[in-house]
């Protein structure tokens, strides 16, 4: 009696992965479309982070 | 090297990817999707078509998540009623802890990709609905009150309001209304299923109006609700978002719905049992084309607007 190759279970672990790449390759189309979209449009791509940014505060402020 | 084939035979059982888009309750996410689409549709300003689009698909995405963690912490319910003992989680194709992990991941998922593609107060708005409709409904009101229904009904009420805040950043009289329709309209839509599936709530303990407190006051409940429901509807037709084509479907349909709640409420449990339920189930099937219509009425005049007809 040989090794079966390929049980039942192997179908659905199978179809399980087959699931899962796809949807992340979906996400990674999303995220990267959302980005495309932003860049575009020219939307505030930098913020705030550990330093202050003079260039980021509105007028009249931080002087 | 036949030991190996057994041992693989006697393993439990392995879900597949679709017992994982089951838990998502891909039905509800089906009204959910289209709610928040005509939220998001109506509301004034614009997103890029590809920013509604992930907007939409996030709401739905924490919609489904959602689902995961109900039918996770509610396995215990589920596997009594007839109508949800066949779930991934009660039938035991996909474990518990399984359930939990993929509902706090999707969540976590959902609402910050929402920050991402839309705003802040939408994001936040989400991430309420989740926790509502978990920590609120699931865990505390479902089992404790006959009004879970009523207080519940709030969940499924958020994401037109979410599609709205992904657009304009906040809430109007406009995204109110149309929450204040989808919670108006649940507590009569599924009191009229629980009247005709009422061993199924009996069974799992569930303290449903029909249980605590008869099926008299469960009618009386329906109309009392339908009737609060009708002036929701004619109102948001005369709103901003509203038009010809929501005016006339809110008057027609709540006509409709009220003349069905008053049937119900004439009915007695005598009368019901001899023709099998059969107003209870029309109005119950009534009650879908209901939310849909009006919804789809509001595309209807957004499009007429856009259109410049009206």
């Amino acid at each position: 009696m040989g090794l079966k190759a390929t049980h039942e279970i192997h179908q659905r672990r199978f179809s399980r992965n087959v699931g899962v790449a796809l949807t992340l390759v979906f996400l990674i189309a999303v995220v990267f479309g959302l980005t495309v979209v932003k860049v575009q449009r020219g939307d505030s791509m930098q913020a705030f982070d550990h330093a202050p940014r003079m260039e980021m505060v509105p007028a009249g402020e931080g002087q | 090297m036949a030991e190996i084939s057994v041992n693989i035979a006697e393993r439990e059982y392995e879900p597949t990817f679709g017992d994982y888009v089951a838990l998502l309750k891909p039905r509800v996410m089906s009204l959910v999707v289209f709610t928040a689409l005509v939220g998001l549709v109506v509301a004034p300003g614009g997103l890029h078509p590809f920013e509604a689009f992930a907007a939409i698909l996030f709401i739905a995405l924490g919609a489904g998540a959602s689902g995961a963690l109900n039918m996770w912490y509610d396995a215990d319910i589920d596997a009594v009623m007839r109508r949800t003992a066949k779930r991934p989680v009660p039938s035991g194709r996909v474990e518990p802890g399984e359930a939990l992990a993929i509902g706090v991941g999707l969540s976590g998922i959902a609402v910050v990709m929402m920050a991402l593609a839309t705003n802040l107060f939408a994001a936040g708005l989400l991430a309420f609905t989740i926790f509502f409709y978990i920590a609120i409904y699931t865990m505390w009101l479902k089992r404790w009150t006959p009004q879970n229904i009523v207080i519940g009904g709030a969940a499924g009420a958020f994401p037109p309001m979410i599609g709205w805040a992904a657009v304009t950043g906040g809430v109007s009289v406009e995204s109110a209304l149309m929450f204040a329709l989808i919670f108006m309209w649940t507590p009569p839509h599924f009191w009229a299923l629980a009247l005709f599936m009422k061993s199924d709530y009996d069974d799992a303990g569930v303290p449903m109006l029909t249980v605590t407190h008869g099926r008299r006051a469960t009618r009386r409940h329906i109309l009392a609700y339908t009737a609060l429901l009708a002036p929701v509807g004619v109102w948001l037709a005369l709103t901003s978002v509203g038009g010809p084509a929501t005016l006339v479907v809110a008057v027609a349909l709540n006509l409709w719905f009220l003349k069905g709640a008053v049937y119900i409420w004439r009915r007695s449990e005598a009368d019901a049992e001899a023709d099998k339920y059969k107003v209870e189930k029309a109005f119950f099937r009534f009650s879908l084309l209901y939310l849909f219509a009006h919804f789809g009425a509001l595309l209807v005049d957004a499009a007429l607007r856009f259109g410049g007809a009206i």
